[in-house]
């Protein structure tokens, strides 16, 4: 008996290796585990306004309230998908939803607009994608929720679920003790 | 003889041609701007080969035509540009896209087990040899072991 006990330690310690790398695995890790973005000050960014170019819009005017800043563009399918969430979101009326229109047609962006519906307070255009490149963005749609210090909270990456939003979001806004800080 | 050496001096012309091609089709990916100062360049090479592709699986910036690997690559470009180290850029791209942005991962508390694992594993194999052989040495002459022998 006793000269299995060593290979089946090892084997077990093998076992169980294997299964902590599987749990650990980059593929998984960079869809779930945290942004380093969060608990960090939001990146700062000045852009100008899809609808009116000459308007701009400054990173420094989303402290003082929450704010829920969507990066999405037409071209992205999952986007389209996602649309109808961030309607009812807007309808509840908790947070304003900051549209980052990533590497996309201004044209296209406003007839999505238009024929969809709007979500969003304001929506900026970031024509050359540098400003998603600060969010880290790599898998649009990417929502970061960011409260009134400007500080990153929560962020999601693919398309915002119903789920989601109640669960991972919601929470921060209705944390009273949090937003008063 | 001669036909023979015109022969295999083709073959190596046409081996050179066709190595040349593939080389030049693995940098038609990358659209970025070249360095005029070949250290920089080759800074910038090194940096695209070891940064991933987000989007992609297992790939270097380097390698990719998404779009945006293009932009990451503009991105060390600039950074190179404006004269931030290689260990600068790495940062950077860390703190945005996380560690999983190096295709070498750093080493750290987390993972040093498997950067130990190697000579770990080296020192415990020479310890099972020596006890095998010195439990060999032993033995009589020109008998086989018996009972608990692993080797047996």
């Amino acid at each position: 008996m006793k000269r299995f006990l060593l290979p089946l330690g090892a084997f077990a310690l093998l076992v169980v290796v294997l299964l902590v790398g599987l749990r650990h695995a980059p593929e998984r890790e960079a869809k779930f585990v945290k942004s380093p973005l969060i608990g960090k000050p939001a990146p700062q960014f000045t852009l100008p306004q899809l609808v009116d170019p000459a308007q701009t819009f400054d990173s420094g005017s989303l402290r003082g309230g929450w704010h829920l800043v969507n990066i999405w563009a037409t071209w992205c399918v999952t986007c389209r998908e996602e649309h109808e969430v961030l309607l009812q979101i807007k309808q509840e009326g908790r947070v304003p939803i900051v549209g980052l229109d990533w590497k996309d047609e201004d044209a296209a962006a406003i007839s999505w607009l238009s024929q969809l519906g709007n979500p969003y307070q304001v929506v900026l255009a970031d024509r050359k994608g540098e400003v998603a490149i600060d969010f880290g963005v790599y898998l649009a749609p990417e929502s970061f929720l960011i409260d009134p210090q400007g500080v990153v909270v929560e962020k999601q990456y693919g398309a915002m679920t119903v789920e989601d939003w109640r669960s991972k979001f919601l929470p921060h806004l209705t944390a009273p003790a949090k937003a008063g800080a | 003889m001669n036909a023979a050496r015109l022969r295999a001096r083709l073959l190596a012309a046409a081996f050179a041609l066709a190595t040349l091609g593939a080389v030049e089709l693995a940098f038609a990916v990358d659209n970025t701007p070249q360095f005029s100062d070949p250290v920089l360049q080759a800074r910038y090479y090194g940096l695209t080969h070891e940064l991933r592709c987000m989007q992609c699986q297992s790939e270097a910036l380097a390698d990719s035509n998404v779009g945006l690997a293009a932009d990451l690559r503009m991105e060390v470009h600039k950074l190179i540009e404006s004269g931030k180290s290689d260990a600068e850029i790495r940062d950077y791209m860390v703190a945005r896209y996380s560690e999983f942005i190096l295709l070498r991962p750093r080493m750290s508390l987390r993972n040093l087990w498997l950067w130990a694992a190697p000579g770990l594993l080296l020192i415990a194999g020479i310890v099972v040899a020596l006890r095998v052989l010195r439990r060999r040495a032993r033995l009589p002459i020109g008998e086989e072991p018996v009972g608990d022998d692993p080797v047996s």
